[in-house]
């Protein structure tokens, strides 16, 4: 799309507390790790995530990574001198940026606490006095590993360890932000957190690390927003998330993923399901160059379930490859994949769906189905399944279709007075429909907004 | 024709439309006055869908030669959205299916292009009242609305999906493809009095069928009879139940 249709490309003058040199080194994870004041521990698995990182080949499928511009990232940013509860207290700056993307008169209206990550660090957080007071916790990665350094030490990497690729393991190094979720036990948590991330300044590398416990029984609906200024340079976002979910907890970690174009996007997001609970990922992707992305569940107890629904929109100079990663290691469990990608203006969308089924269970279930709509004859879409299916007694369903935007379905809005773009509007929105209800009223209606917005770019 | 020619709403000439390369209408002369209702038909393959379509102006139905003028102006070089706008509307023989598409948002933006009408200042209770009202016409249920367009309805659904819309956006000019086909008898009916709800003094309508049932309801003031790309007899309502027993080869079908 072009650089004025993307509402969020502005930036901000740079005030900073703080900024580091940019490229990577040992000096700067350390660097890192002393201003945040971490325990030992800590600085340690970052320096092994380093090491780890630096002798890791760049992955060999997959969209192509040879020109991120590595030793141009500033890899930790400080934006201010403390996390603020008022949004008063915020630099001005700053704040007028949250202001702009909703986030404050957002949070008053719909959600239960907000935390507001500005490069590297989170500037603002807050959780209502009525979920505090039952127990929940929400706090930034780096408030969290303060507060409570036993859980922290217990879960972190526990899910996705640094070693389970090349760019889990720059996170784990130089990670900074992100949020600390911890539900306890029966609590559920009715309407939503929200985090949001904010990339400022050029050549930005954003390394945010979540990690959400959700105890026995309880709930939680966590949803998380990002977007960056238009370069013409890279910049880089690559997160960690890693979710627990405990007996009969049941979690919903939503996104609408709005980069700029110059953002690549490499995230590793998984979630370890224990007896009989629930993990739902709704996934959108609608920004950023070049994205990876499969976010993932382990089904590790009996009766566990995953969902994972994910819609993207590869436009120009975009790709897109996305997918989910699902591990079935115990009996009764279940899972669904679905995956809408929508590819357009030479836009490329890929969609990767793993299943595997260890040996020795039953009463799996498993459905995998993924949807590609091409809008033009430059763009491409193609779907990489893998099923690895150990056990005999799984059942298990897998379905693909591929699209193109139907002259004949066009034909018939059209001959309702309809314009062609009204049309095709309609007609994408109605394809990623199933997902998007899924998604919180003011999410869905952000999504379908941003939908508009590309195809106003490209049609006509 | 029987009434004066210039109050004629939808006036075809000598027109030849051809698809993927091959010429399907060979020179159709239609003239339809305001006010009337004209009855084609013909058999199979015979080109009133082709007629239909390409009078909606769908891409691959090329026109190569004649002139089709509505209301007075030249249809021919606007586009498919324009047409709709200016009052001509074509109920599809086989309607599309969008998914995801809920049918009552679909009415809504299709009404206020229509009438040009600013989303801002539309009134959705109104509105949604008026479709309820149309659907109960239409003896339809009336969570159809809160569906799918045309996802997973019946043949006969969607046939009155179709006059649903016709009757929501009120058009000058109506093409029915074959309204009735796929209807039970009932149904027949119930389209019929649908359609028969919205003729008037202002609106020409083209109805597309192949048999005499929804004749008895929609009484034609003209019936044509295509046959391989060209209208070859035009008459009365008995045109069409002399049809019923002759069959098309009296009219000079090779069939
Ligand atoms: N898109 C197309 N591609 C190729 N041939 C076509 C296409 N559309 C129509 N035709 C051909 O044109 C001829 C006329 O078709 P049309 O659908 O107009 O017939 P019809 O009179 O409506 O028939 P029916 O009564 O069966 O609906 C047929 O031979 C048909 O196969
Ligand atoms: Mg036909």
């Amino acid at each position: 799309m072009p650089e004025s249709e993307y509402k969020y490309g502005f930036h901000d003058p740079e005030n900073y507390v703080y900024k580091a040199k940019p490229g990577l080194s040992y000096e700067i994870v350390s660097e890192i790790s002393w201003l945040k004041d971490e325990p030992e521990w800590m600085q340690k698995i970052r320096h092994r995530a380093l090491d780890y990182f630096l002798k890791k080949q760049l992955p060999k499928w997959g969209p192509f990574l040879g020109d991120i511009p590595f030793d141009d990232i500033y890899y930790y940013i400080k934006p201010s001198e403390k996390q603020e509860t008022d949004w008063k207290d915020v630099p001005e700056g700053i704040r007028n940026t949250f202001d702009k993307l909703g986030i404050p008169e957002a949070e008053k209206k719909y959600l239960a606490g907000v935390g507001a990550q500005y490069e590297s660090e989170v500037v603002y957080h807050s959780l209502r006095e009525e979920w505090a007071e039952q127990g929940v916790v929400f706090l930034d990665m780096d408030g969290g590993l303060r507060e409570y350094p036993e859980i922290l030490k217990e879960y972190f990497g526990s899910v996705v360890p640094y070693t389970d690729n090349k760019f889990a393991a720059l996170n784990t190094a130089v990670w900074s932000g992100g949020s600390f979720v911890y539900v306890p036990e029966g609590v559920e948590v009715a309407i939503p957190l929200q985090a949001y991330f904010r990339i400022n300044a050029k050549n930005m590398g954003q390394f945010e690390r979540t990690l959400i416990i959700a105890e026995k029984g309880s709930r939680v609906h966590y949803i998380e927003g990002c977007t960056a200024p238009v370069y013409s340079t890279d910049s880089l976002h690559s997160a960690v998330v890693e979710i627990v979910v405990k007996e009969g907890a049941r979690v919903t970690y939503s996104t609408v993923q709005n980069w700029s174009k110059n953002v690549y996007n490499l995230v590793t997001k998984r979630s370890l399901v224990l007896r009989d609970g629930l993990m739902e990922w709704v996934d959108g992707n609608l920004g950023s160059g070049v994205s990876m992305k499969y976010p993932g569940a382990i089904l590790k107890e009996r009766g566990a379930r995953a969902e994972v629904l994910s819609v993207a929109m590869a436009s120009e100079g975009q790709q897109q490859d996305v997918g989910s990663k699902v591990v079935h290691m115990a009996s009764d469990t279940s899972s669904t994949i679905v995956s809408k990608s929508i590819s357009k203006s030479g836009g490329r969308s890929s969609f990767r769906g793993l299943v595997k089924v260890i040996p020795g269970l039953s009463g799996v279930k498993a459905s995998v189905r993924c949807d590609a709509l091409i809008m033009d004859d430059e763009s491409r879409s193609d779907t990489y399944p893998y099923l690895d299916i150990n056990s005999p007694e799984v059942e298990i369903g897998h379905e693909a279709t591929v699209t193109k935007i139907g002259e004949e379905k066009l034909f018939y809005l059209m001959s309702r007075g309809i314009s062609e773009i009204e049309a095709s509007k309609l007609i994408v929105n109605g394809f990623i429909e199933p997902v998007v209800k899924r998604l919180p009223m003011e999410f869905a209606v952000e999504m379908n907004r941003l939908i508009d917005l590309e195809i106003e770019g490209s049609v006509g | 024709m029987a009434k004066g020619s210039n109050n004629n709403i939808l006036i075809v000439d000598n027109l030849h439309v051809s698809v993927e390369g091959y010429e399907i209408l060979k020179g159709v002369n239609l003239r339809i006055p305001k006010g009337e209702v004209h009855a084609l038909m013909g058999p199979n393959g015979a080109g009133k869908s082709t007629l239909a379509y390409a009078l909606m102006g769908h891409p691959a139905y090329r026109v190569t030669e004649g002139s089709v003028f509505f209301h007075g102006e030249n249809l021919l070089n606007k586009t498919i959205d324009e047409r709709a706008r200016e009052g001509l509307f074509l109920a599809f023989q086989y309607p599309r299916e969008i998914s995801g598409l809920k049918v009552f948002h679909f009415l809504k933006k299709a009404y206020i292009s229509r009438f040009g009408i600013d989303e801002g200042t539309f009134s959705s209770m109104d509105f949604f009242n008026e479709v309820k009202e149309k659907t109960k016409l239409l003896k339809m249920k009336e969570d159809f609305i809160n569906r799918y367009l045309n996802e997973g309805f019946s043949g006969g659904e969607k046939k009155r999906m179709e006059i649903l819309q016709m009757a929501m956006l009120k058009p000058e000019m109506a093409i029915l493809d074959e309204p009735d086909s796929g209807l039970d008898i009932d149904a027949v009916r119930i389209v019929a009095e649908g359609v028969n709800s919205l003729r008037g003094p202002d609106i020409g309508v083209l109805l597309v069928t192949h048999y005499q049932r929804i004749l008895n309801y929609i009484k034609p003031d003209v019936v044509h009879i295509l046959v391989d790309g060209k209208v070859v007899k035009s008459g009365g309502p008995e045109l069409a139940e002399h049809l019923e027993t002759a069959g098309y080869e009296f009219a000079g079908a090779e069939v």
